[in-house]
């Protein structure tokens, strides 16, 4: 590092310790928004699912006096009669505006096609275009399929015949996955949002390297002055990448606050993210920084002004999901050929330490290490167009 | 001092400078005098290196520009038009900032900036942040700055834009007292009191070319007008037939 680097390093730290738009951004915005979010979103979602079968379900059943019985097994899955339409037309348009979520109908000759053996035509009315009717509406197909098989026992049993018969085969499904991998899947989100904490958090200043220095008039009496313009734009990149790395060390640590409030436990998962996860992570992402800021302070230097900038770097935000988002629909295994690809490496990386896998050093060496010569590559194009006539607009 | 030598430059098809030629001597202020879009801009870019030259050369204090510029800079302190200061930074911070980019030893840079805060007057309000300043206090900030490290030549680029009477003034007698000290003081303006006001000598560009180059009370007899502004038009129209 030259002096002139450092130099211009340590007005950039400063200036923008003192910038309130870069204090909110990096260090408030970027690592609270985004965990919080997750864990909020999480939360509630996972409530829902986990309180659903404990909770009674009032089901508008059309016909109940005409099936006691059923009732009675309905009853001891949890689900009770309740008011509701009184006819099937009247249960359809309900259901269609949303009064009820399920309806079951009966019909009248219930007994008499019992006793007869012959099918009956049980009807459950449900909107499935809403995920609530079509969990209630499950719950009422089981428990119908329950009854179902119970009065075809019995009738097997009647007739002297082993119920067994009707089963020739058991079914059993073996789920390896571990409660760190169950919890992966869900915590394979975050890197996103670390990666997008660790890129806001060098925005502003990417911005103000060039647009923002142009706007304000100050690059040109900057470039007047006897230093070499590479160090000027290193230096500025390297304050970039610090407010990165704060960025991403405070999403890091706001995670780990933000997972304890997500009763991810109830789910039969348990996250490998402790204090020393924070640290790995963190010195998994660091690479990124340089590529990320020289990628930005790149997008910038074509920009006129600071809004224009802003929105290029929106774009420049959302990059590094594309090639996570690929891996991700495609079900792509983690592989050394994919540990070449900035910011999915990185993803892919992060996901196995989650899942407490022993962490590949190939892999991480891989990563590191073409990732960070990417940055330099990005760095070295900044400079070159630094040097560029045109640079003052 | 300031050589310039046949200097061209154009952009894409737009040929900004064609042709100039001057020289702008240590102990005097040289008024660099146009219509907008003449080429003043330009070929003060070019001095302070920002822009290359096409063809021609520009010496400081003997050094090529094209050659050494890292080194002519140094002999430098440049005032560009609109030269903005950081926001968040105090006046102070903001010359001192320039100071270490100089290259000044460390030791004597807190001297050296109080020093050209003294200098320039601005010791009201050095320790405050640049955000709220009026236009003449930036330029005088900016100013400061660029004098940080006792440049022997100095160029600025319609300095006195933006500035109320009372700043143009001040500004003014700032620039006298440079020239007294000996320095080689090379501006730009296209407001002809300002230069009549100021300048030992006056260059008049138009259209990218040296139209007259001479004290201004010789400019007044060669084109036989009492007034500059008319002998100024006059010059004008014999480049740029209207």
């Amino acid at each position: 590092m030259s002096h002139t680097m450092l130099i211009v390093f340590l007005k950039e730290v400063m200036d923008n310790f003192r910038d309130r738009r870069t204090l909110m951004s990096a260090l408030l915005l970027g690592p609270l928004f985004g965990p919080i979010l997750f864990a909020f979103i999480i939360n509630l979602s996972l409530k829902q699912s986990l309180t659903d079968d404990n909770k009674v379900l009032e089901l508008p059943v059309i016909g109940s006096d005409y099936a006691p019985n059923l009732l009675r097994f309905l009853e001891s899955r949890n689900i009770k009669l309740a008011d509701g339409p009184s006819d099937r037309e009247a249960a359809l348009r309900a259901v269609r505006e949303g009064e009820n979520s399920v309806v079951v109908v009966i019909p009248e000759s219930i007994s008499a096609d019992l006793a007869a053996a012959t099918p009956v035509r049980i009807e459950i009315i449900s909107d499935r275009a809403n995920n609530t009717a079509r969990r209630e509406s499950g719950r009422v197909m089981d428990a119908l399929s329950a009854y179902n098989q119970q009065l075809a026992t019995m009738r097997l049993v009647l007739r002297g015949v082993n119920p067994v018969v009707m089963r020739p085969f058991n079914i059993d499904s073996v789920d390896v996955s571990t409660p760190s991998g169950r919890s992966a899947m869900l915590l394979g989100m975050l890197s996103y949002f670390f990666i997008f904490a660790l890129l806001t958090g060098g925005m502003n200043l990417a911005i103000d390297s060039t647009a923002g220095e142009r706007e304000r008039g100050s690059l040109e009496p900057l470039l007047c002055l006897p230093v070499m313009r590479d160090h000027l734009i290193i230096g500025k990149i390297l304050a970039a990448c610090l407010f990165m790395s704060l960025s991403l060390f405070l999403s890091l640590c706001s995670f780990f606050v933000a997972l304890k409030f997500v009763p991810l436990q109830q789910l039969g998962m348990t996250p490998n993210f402790g204090a020393d996860v924070v640290l790995i992570g963190f010195l998994l992402l660091l690479p990124f920084t340089l590529l990320g800021a020289a990628l930005m302070t790149l997008v910038a230097s074509f920009t006129k002004s600071y809004k224009e900038a802003q929105t290029w770097l929106s774009v420049v935000l959302l990059t590094p999901t594309l090639p996570i988002m690929v891996v991700s629909i495609l079900m792509i295994r983690s592989s050394t050929a994919l540990m070449f690809i900035p910011s999915l490496s990185q993803h892919l990386l992060l996901v196995s330490v989650i899942k407490n896998e022993p962490i590949n050093m190939l892999h991480v060496g891989i990563s590191s290490i073409s990732t960070l010569l990417l940055g330099l590559v990005a760095t070295l194009v900044c400079a070159r167009l630094y040097r560029r006539e045109g640079l003052l607009g | 001092m300031i050589v310039v030598e046949e200097l061209y430059k154009s952009f894409g098809k737009v040929e900004a400078v064609r042709g100039v030629n001057f020289r702008a001597e240590d102990g005097r202020i040289t008024g660099l005098l146009g219509p907008n879009g003449a080429g003043k801009s330009t070929t003060l870019r070019t001095l302070y290196t920002v822009l290359k030259p096409d063809q021609g050369r520009a010496f400081i204090d003997g050094i090529d520009v094209v050659a050494e510029p890292l080194a002519a800079r140094g002999c430098i302190g440049a005032l560009p038009h609109g030269a903005g200061l950081y926001p968040h930074l105090t006046a102070r911070e903001n010359i001192r900032y320039y100071a270490r980019l100089y290259g000044l030893p460390g030791e004597t840079i807190e001297a050296r900036v109080q020093a050209v805060i003294d200098e320039i007057g601005i010791g009201d309000f050095a320790d405050r942040r640049s955000k709220g300043f009026s236009q003449g206090q930036q330029t005088k900030v900016s100013l400061a700055r660029a004098l940080v490290h006792q440049p022997n030549n100095i160029i600025l680029d319609e300095p006195s834009n933006g500035l109320d009477v009372m700043a143009t003034r001040s500004l003014r007698d700032l620039i006298r007292k440079l020239k007294d000290s000996g320095k080689c003081i090379l501006f730009s303006s296209h407001v002809m009191q300002e230069v009549a006001a100021l300048c030992d000598e006056i260059v008049i560009i138009a259209a990218g070319r040296v139209a007259l180059h001479d004290t201004p009370d010789n400019i007044r007899a060669r084109t036989g007008c009492d007034d500059l502004e008319d002998a100024f038009v006059r010059a004008i129209e014999k480049v740029e037939p209207a």
